[in-house]
């Protein structure tokens, strides 16, 4: 069987994938529906860190425009580096070093190109990281951050954004009555569910999710889940987990990564019951991981 | 072994304890003497007058006045060098800088003392309309760059202790590098940075031999910093090495000013050390 399909993957190997470029693509992480709008595409995207190791290997994926895509894969397969790099988090350490492109839909703009300001990327993509990480600062402030970035000092507006995303996060009533408080009274999930309406207060094009409920317990989860469904209405939502259950559950896409490589990428359904790759399967029937 | 270590232990508590009982003994009888609100609200400073007055006011204006001064230079320059060193600084540099600015610790402050008074204060009356030869303004400056070292040193550890998801955080909303330092890094450090300042402040009104040589001998009532005026421990430097009489009251005002400022630093260290154990308990 893994024969088979490396053959046929050779095969169908140089067929350009429509509403792509580049030709080279494999047929198994073609987007399985290329009607669908795309908010960005990855394009034979490398990563190298400042080590010299290659921790992404040409990959190629569409983020399409209001789903969620999920990235799965073993530990050390290079998922978060992959997230970690759609806003230029690696550009915080030195020496780190993007191939390949990433272009932001519908301007076509390349966010890892040699023009992009890393600080102007990270306004229009946000990122929600996986322990809870509120900054030292009252609940309002901490939603209010990204707007005093971005220049914004009407006290009405602020509020305004304010309650609107701690609204969109489903935490407004649990926190609506003491707002001035500090953030680190809040439990562990609430503390993640304001750090989401945190980065979508300045209103991001993408929101990045690194795992973000692998530090908290099955209830708050639940709610973060529940949470992430009703946002990809409004935002496109890229989240990475190393639960498959989360990712088949919540994800209208998945990728699975392996060794930093996209092995496959399609409708999340597909992927869980009619994997094309032999080690996509091996990984979700849980051979390994 | 474990005797004698404990005896080792308990020496240096015995004598804290010894030091305090005898500042305390000698202060008793000084009030016995003088009112304490005499003591607190005179402007009068003059002990050794044929009709001495024990007002503590000149000497605690002189003090705070080359303390504050001291706090103006380091709050500025020791928050910023301690930014560059924890946020800017490449670890090469950091590393060389720390040390040498530690070196700074171990020039002795009579060095300082004599530098404020022969360099600095000539320097400065070209600049300086009315400043006087023995001055509060230059030692309170030296007395901040000497105080500088070691309030960079530990708000750049309380900088450096404010964890790294917290900046990525401040990034991944689209700070920029010098957002993240003001908005994350010194709001997160606040109460360490607090703390280094008021340690700091605790050390330059303890402070000697600087305040002895540059600012004077002379209980001097001014809020003008061009002018002279001995601060508590010029003056207390002043009474030890002259001839008063053991057990005379000029003798004993030794031990209650000592015991004011004893008071004073003790305040300071309880609200440093109480602002540096919550910063260590935060996040």
């Amino acid at each position: 069987m893994t024969d088979t399909t490396t053959t046929l993957d050779q095969e169908t190997r140089h067929q350009a994938a429509p509403g792509f470029e580049r030709a080279e693509m494999p047929p198994a992480i073609r987007p399985a529906t290329e009607r669908d709008p795309l908010r960005a595409r990855i394009e034979d995207f490398s990563f190298y860190y400042s080590n010299g190791f290659q921790a992404i290997k040409h990959v190629d994926m569409p983020i399409l425009d209001r789903k969620i895509t999920a990235i799965i894969g073993p530990s050390g397969c290079g998922k978060s580096t992959l997230l970690r790099s759609l806003n230029r988090m690696h550009d915080l350490y030195p020496g780190n070093r993007y191939e390949g492109k990433v272009i932001l839909e519908p301007e076509g703009e390349n966010l890892i190109g040699p023009d992009a300001d890393p600080v102007l990327v990270r306004l229009r993509v946000g990122m929600v990281f996986q322990k809870p990480n509120p900054f030292p600062k009252s609940i309002y402030e901490n939603v209010a951050a990204g707007l005093r970035v971005r220049g914004i000092k009407k006290r009405a507006v602020i509020d305004e954004a304010v309650e609107s995303a701690l609204r969109r996060a489903a935490i407004w009533d649990e926190v609506k009555d003491k707002l001035h408080g500090s953030a680190y009274d809040l439990s562990g999930g609430q503390q993640q569910r304001l750090c989401i309406a945190r980065g979508l207060a300045p209103n991001p094009e993408i929101l990045l999710l690194d795992e973000p409920t692998s530090a908290l317990d099955p209830i708050a989860t639940a709610k973060v889940e529940d949470l992430v469904q009703e946002l990809s209405e409004t935002v496109t939502i890229v989240i990475v987990t190393h639960n498959m259950q989360q990712a088949s559950r919540i994800s209208h896409r998945t990728a699975f990564m392996y060794l930093g490589e996209a092995m496959e990428f399609g409708e999340t359904n597909q992927i869980f019951t009619n994997p094309r790759h032999p080690r996509t399967e091996n990984y979700i029937t849980g051979r390994y991981g | 072994m474990k005797t004698f270590l404990f005896l080792c232990a308990a020496l240096s508590v015995f004598v804290t304890t010894a030091i305090v009982f005898v500042l305390i003994r000698d202060s008793w009888e000084f009030f016995a003497n003088i009112p304490l609100t005499d003591f607190l609200f005179g402007t009068m400073w003059t002990p050794v007058f044929a009709n001495p007055q024990f007002g503590v006011l000149p000497l605690l204006t002189a003090t705070l006045q080359t303390a504050g001064l001291a706090m103006l230079v380091a709050v500025p320059f020791g928050l910023i060098m301690a930014i560059y060193l924890s946020e800017y600084a490449r670890p090469a540099v950091r590393e060389t800088i720390k040390p040498a600015l530690e070196m700074l610790e171990a020039v002795p402050t009579v060095v300082y003392g004599y530098f404020a008074l022969l360099v600095m204060t000539p320097f400065l009356q070209q600049i300086v309309p009315g400043l006087k030869g023995i001055n509060l303004l230059v030692p309170g400056i030296i007395l901040g760059i000497m105080i500088l070292p070691y309030v960079v040193s530990v708000s750049e550890d309380a900088m450096r202790a404010v964890p790294n998801s917290l900046r990525e955080g401040g990034y991944g909303l689209g700070m920029a590098k010098w957002q993240v330092a003001i908005r994350i890094v010194i709001p997160g450090a606040f109460s360490g940075i607090t703390a280094a300042f008021i340690l700091g402040m605790s050390r330059a009104v303890g402070e000697t031999m600087v305040l002895a040589v540059a600012a004077g001998q002379n209980p001097n009532l001014t809020w003008d910093p061009r002018e002279g005026a001995a601060t508590i421990t010029a003056y207390i430097v002043q009474m030890s090495l002259g001839d008063v009489a053991h057990g005379s009251i000029a003798y004993q005002s030794i031990f209650a000013v000592g015991l004011l400022l004893f008071v004073i630093t003790l305040l300071f260290n309880i609200i440093g050390f109480y602002l540096r154990r919550k910063f260590r308990e935060a996040y």
